[in-house]
C-alpha cells in the first residue's frame, strides 16, 4: 500500500483529502455527522495548514449557492452536507450539475426528519439521485479518504464536468477510527494538478451563466446533459485504474465478492457491505456460495457492471437503507430492477429494507436475508413488497 | 474620495454601454436605467450577479443576452450567496494565482430581497463581503404576475392583497431595508431613483469605491405591475420623491444624509391618482387608510430627518 499509515475517523480522512487537494473555497453549514469535516478545515485554513477562503455560511442553501458561485468562478471547491442540509440544497443540487460546476460534496449519510434522528440513512443520497451529479459510497475511512481525492480528477476532468457527491455512512464512517493510508502530497499534487477550470468567470470575456431557456431550446440542452453525464462513464473507470496503480488499492464502479457461480447474491451500499461479505465467507465454510455486490459508483448507475456481476444469480436480495413511499420499491431496488428488466438475464429480485435510522444490520439479519433468498429460489416467486429486517412488526 | 469622478450634469455620465438595447423588459419600466447606470458607474473589471426576476427573464432569453459583462443567475433567494462565492474565489484566486478581482454587483427585486432572499443578504452582510448589492424595488412580485411582498407599500392592491370590499389591499407596512442594512455595520447604502439620474450615478460611484458591502435601494415604476400609463414612468418616479413617499439619502461613515431635500412635499393624492393600485385610496370609506399613510410618511420623513441631523 502506497503511503503512510494513520488514525483517522472518516470525517477526518475526507477534510485531509481535501487539504491534499489544496482547494481553493469551502463554503459550509454545521451539521451532524459531517460536522468534523468542516470544522477540521476551518482549523487547516486558520492555522495557516491550507491556503482556502472558507465562506462560514448562513444555510446549507447558501453553502452551496456560494459553492456554485466559486466553483464557476475556476476556483476549486468543497462542501460538505447530510440529511436536512442535503434538503435544503435541494434546489441548488439540479443548478449546481446543470451548470456543470465541478464541487465536490461529502455527504454523512444521515435519516431525514420525522421523527429527527442523527444516525445513517441513505435518503439524502437518495434525494440528490436524479439531480446531475456523481455520486460515489465509501465502504470505510479509506475510501472515503481515496474517493475524496478522486472525485476532484474526476469532476475537474474536461471529458466530465460534473459535480461530485462522496458519501459516507453516518457515524459509521464519519466518526469511527480507522488506520487508512494517506499519500504523500507530492503523490496528491501529481494525480490532482491545479484545476484548469473551462469557461471561468472572467471579466474580460464577458459570458452569460444560467441564462432563460423556454421551450425552443430547454430540451436541448438537457439532451446534451444527458449525453455528457453518460460519457463520463469510461473516464470515471480511467481514474479509478489509474489511482488503483497509484496506491495499490483497488477501486472500480462494481464490487463483486464471490459472485462466480453464484445462485443467490445480496446487494448492498455502503458500509454494510463488509457485514454481508463476513457472512458470506462463513458460509462459504459451510459450503454455500452466496455473492456480495457493492456499488463503488452510483450515479451513474453502472448498469453493464452489474449485469455482469449478476450473471450467474438466480435471486438477488437488494438491501435499501431507505424507504420509498407509495413505490414498488426503495431506490437501490428500483434501479436494479429498471437494469435488470432490458437483459436477458432475469434473477428474481426482492428487496430488504434494514438499517433506517442508525439501527444496526447484524450479520444474524443477513443470513436470514439470505435464507429468504433461497426460500424464493425453491418456490420461484419474490415478496411483492419489500421484506423489512431489524424491526419490530412485521419483520422477516 | 476626492479622485472619485462624480458628476454634475447628465452629460457627463460616461456613453458607453454595457447593457444592449432589444431587451424584453415592458415599456416604461425602470429597471433598465439602474442596470445601465451601474455599469457605466462602477469601473472594470465587474462581474453581475442576477437573482431570478423580470431583469433577469427579459435579458437572457437563450440563446440571447443583454449582457456586456460576466452575468451569472442561479436562483430566486441565493444572489447574495451567489455573489459571496464568487468574491471569495476570485479573492483567493488573486492571492494564490495572481487573478484580477473583480468587482461583484447584484441585482436582485424587491421579493429577492425583502423576502426569500432576506437570510442570504443578511448572512452576506454580516460576512462583509465585497459587494455592491442594488436592490430594485417594483414593490411586488411582477414576474409571477404582481403579488404582495414584504416592500409592497401599505395600502397598495397586488393579487395576493386586492383591494376588496372588506380588506382594501395591503395593510402592512413596507420593510425598512436600508435601516435594517445598516444595522450590519454596513460602510455605505442608499436609495436611489430614475428621476434623479445624476444623484444616482454620483451614488454608484461612491458604492464601487468603498471596499465591503454595499447596498443600494432602487426605486423603479412598474407600469404593468402599478397599472400607470408608460409614458408617466419618470412623472411618477419624481412624484414619489416630491411627496417623500421615497426619500433620497445616504448612509456614510455612520452618518446618514439627504441627498436630494423635499422642502415643500406635493400631496400624496398627486402620487396616488395616477396608479391603478392606489385608485381605491381615493374612495370616502378608504379615507382612514389614506390618512394612516400619510401619517407614516411624515413619521418615516421626520425620522430621517433626524438622523441626518446627529
Ligand atoms: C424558490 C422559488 N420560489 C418561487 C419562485 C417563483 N418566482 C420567480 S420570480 C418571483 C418573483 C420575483 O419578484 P421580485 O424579486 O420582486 O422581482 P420582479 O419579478 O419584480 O422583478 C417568484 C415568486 C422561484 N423562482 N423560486
Ligand atoms: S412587469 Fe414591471 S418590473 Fe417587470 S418588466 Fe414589466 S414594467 Fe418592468
Amino acid at each position: 500500500m502506497r503511503g503512510k499509515l494513520v488514525g483517522m475517523n472518516g470525517d477526518r480522512a475526507v477534510a485531509y483529502a481535501v487539504k491534499q487537494a489544496d482547494v481553493d473555497v469551502i463554503s459550509a453549514y454545521p451539521i451532524t455527522p459531517q460536522t468534523i469535516i468542516v470544522e477540521t478545515l476551518a482549523e487547516y485554513v486558520n492555522n495557516g495548514e491550507l491556503d482556502a477562503a472558507f465562506i462560514p455560511v448562513e444555510s446549507e442553501h447558501s453553502a452551496l449557492s456560494a459553492a456554485v458561485g466559486a466553483s464557476l468562478s475556476g476556483a476549486r471547491v468543497f462542501t460538505a452536507t447530510s440529511s436536512q442540509g442535503l434538503a435544503l440544497m435541494y434546489e441548488i443540487l439540479w443548478i449546481a450539475a446543470g451548470l456543470r460546476t465541478t464541487i465536490v460534496m461529502a455527504i454523512g449519510n444521515r435519516a431525514l426528519s420525522p421523527n429527527i434522528n442523527i444516525h445513517c440513512s441513505h435518503d439524502d443520497a437518495y434525494a440528490a439521485r436524479d439531480t446531475g451529479w456523481l455520486q460515489f459510497f465509501a465502504e470505510n475511512v479509506q475510501e472515503a479518504y481515496d474517493l475524496t481525492l478522486m472525485a476532484f480528477r474526476i469532476s475537474e476532468d474536461h471529458r466530465v464536468l460534473f459535480p461530485s457527491i462522496v458519501n459516507l455512512d453516518g457515524f459509521i464512517l464519519t466518526h469511527a477510527l480507522e488506520g487508512l493510508y494517506v499519500l504523500e502530497d507530492s503523490d496528491v499534487k501529481a494525480f490532482l494538478p491545479k484545476k484548469e477550470p473551462v469557461n471561468p468567470v472572467d471579466p474580460g470575456k464577458p459570458m452569460t451563466y444560467g441564462a432563460l431557456d423556454l421551450f425552443d431550446w430547454y430540451m436541448e440542452h438537457r439532451r446534451q446533459q444527458y449525453a455528457s453525464l453518460e460519457s463520463a462513464r469510461p473516464i470515471i473507470k480511467e481514474v479509478f485504474e489509474e489511482y488503483s496503480n497509484l496506491t495499490g488499492r483497488k477501486y472500480s464502479p462494481v464490487k463483486s465478492f464471490n459472485t462466480e457461480g453464484a445462485e443467490v447474491a445480496v446487494m448492498i451500499l455502503g458500509s454494510s457491505a463488509g457485514t454481508a461479505r463476513y457472512v458470506a465467507r462463513k458460509l462459504a465454510e459451510k459450503g454455500k456460495k452466496i455473492g456480495v455486490i457493492s456499488l463503488t459508483q452510483y450515479r451513474p448507475f453502472p448498469a453493464k457492471e452489474l449485469r455482469e456481476a449478476i450473471k450467474d444469480a438466480s435471486v438477488v436480495a437488494v438491501m435499501d437503507r431507505s424507504v420509498s413511499f407509495g413505490s414498488p420499491g426503495a431506490q437501490l431496488f428500483m434501479d436494479v430492477s429498471a437494469t435488470l428488466i432490458r437483459s436477458k438475464v432475469r434473477p428474481l429480485l426482492f428487496n430488504v429494507i434494514y438499517g433506517l435510522g442508525g439501527r444496526d444490520l447484524t450479520p444474524a439479519h443477513i443470513e436470514k436475508v439470505v435464507d429468504l433468498a433461497e426460500s424464493v429460489m425453491r418456490r420461484g416467486e419474490a415478496p411483492e413488497e419489500p421484506v423489512w429486517v431489524g424491526v419490530r412488526g412485521d419483520e422477516l | 474620495m476626492s479622485e472619485l469622478k462624480f458628476v454634475k450634469t447628465l452629460k457627463e455620465i460616461p456613453r458607453a454601454e454595457h447593457f444592449a438595447p432589444g431587451h424584453r423588459l415592458c415599456a416604461g419600466c425602470g429597471i433598465p436605467q439602474v442596470v445601465r447606470m451601474a455599469l457605466k458607474a462602477v469601473p472594470n473589471p465587474k462581474v453581475v450577479v442576477n437573482a431570478t426576476g423580470c431583469l433577469e427573464v427579459s435579458t437572457t432569453v437563450f440563446p440571447y443576452t443583454s449582457w456586456g459583462v460576466p452575468w451569472i443567475h442561479v436562483a430566486f433567494e441565493n444572489a447574495a450567496a451567489v455573489a459571496s462565492g464568487i468574491e471569495a474565489a476570485f479573492k483567493i484566486l488573486s492571492k494564490k494565482y495572481g487573478k484580477q478581482k473583480p468587482k461583484v454587483i447584484v441585482f436582485a427585486g424587491d421579493g429577492g430581497t425583502f423576502d426569500i432572499g432576506f437570510q442570504a443578504l443578511s448572512g452576506a452582510l454580516e460576512r462583509g463581503h465585497d459587494m455592491i448589492y442594488i436592490c430594485y424595488d417594483n414593490e411586488a412580485y411582477m414576474n409571477t404576475g404582481i403579488q404582495r411582498s414584504g416592500a409592497t407599500p401599505k395600502g397598495a392592491s397586488t393579487t395576493t392583497s386586492p383591494a376588496g370590499r372588506v380588506i382594501p389591499g395591503k395593510l402592512e407596512r413596507k420593510k425598512n431595508l436600508i435601516e435594517i442594512a445598516i444595522a450590519h455595520g454596513i460602510p455605505y447604502a442608499a436609495t436611489m431613483n430614475p428621476a434623479f439620474p445624476v444623484d444616482m450615478y454620483n451614488k454608484l460611484v461612491k458604492a464601487a469605491s468603498v471596499s465591503g458591502p454595499v447596498v443600494l435601494h432602487y426605486f423603479t415604476p412598474c407600469p404593468t405591475g402599478w397599472y400607470f400609463d408608460p409614458s408617466k414612468s419618470i412623472e411618477i418616479a419624481r412624484l414619489a420623491v416630491q411627496t417623500r413617499i421615497w426619500p433620497l439619502y445616504e448612509y456614510e461613515n455612520s452618518r446618514v444624509r439627504i441627498t436630494v431635500p423635499v422642502k415643500e412635499p406635493k400631496p400624496i393624492e398627486d402620487y396616488f391618482k395616477l396608479q391603478g393600485r392606489f385608485r381605491h385610496l381615493l374612495e370616502p370609506q378608504n379615507r382612514w387608510l389614506l390618512e394612516e399613510i400619510k401619517r407614516d410618511v411624515e413619521e418615516n420623513w421626520n425620522r430621517l430627518l433626524k438622523l441626518a441631523s446627529q
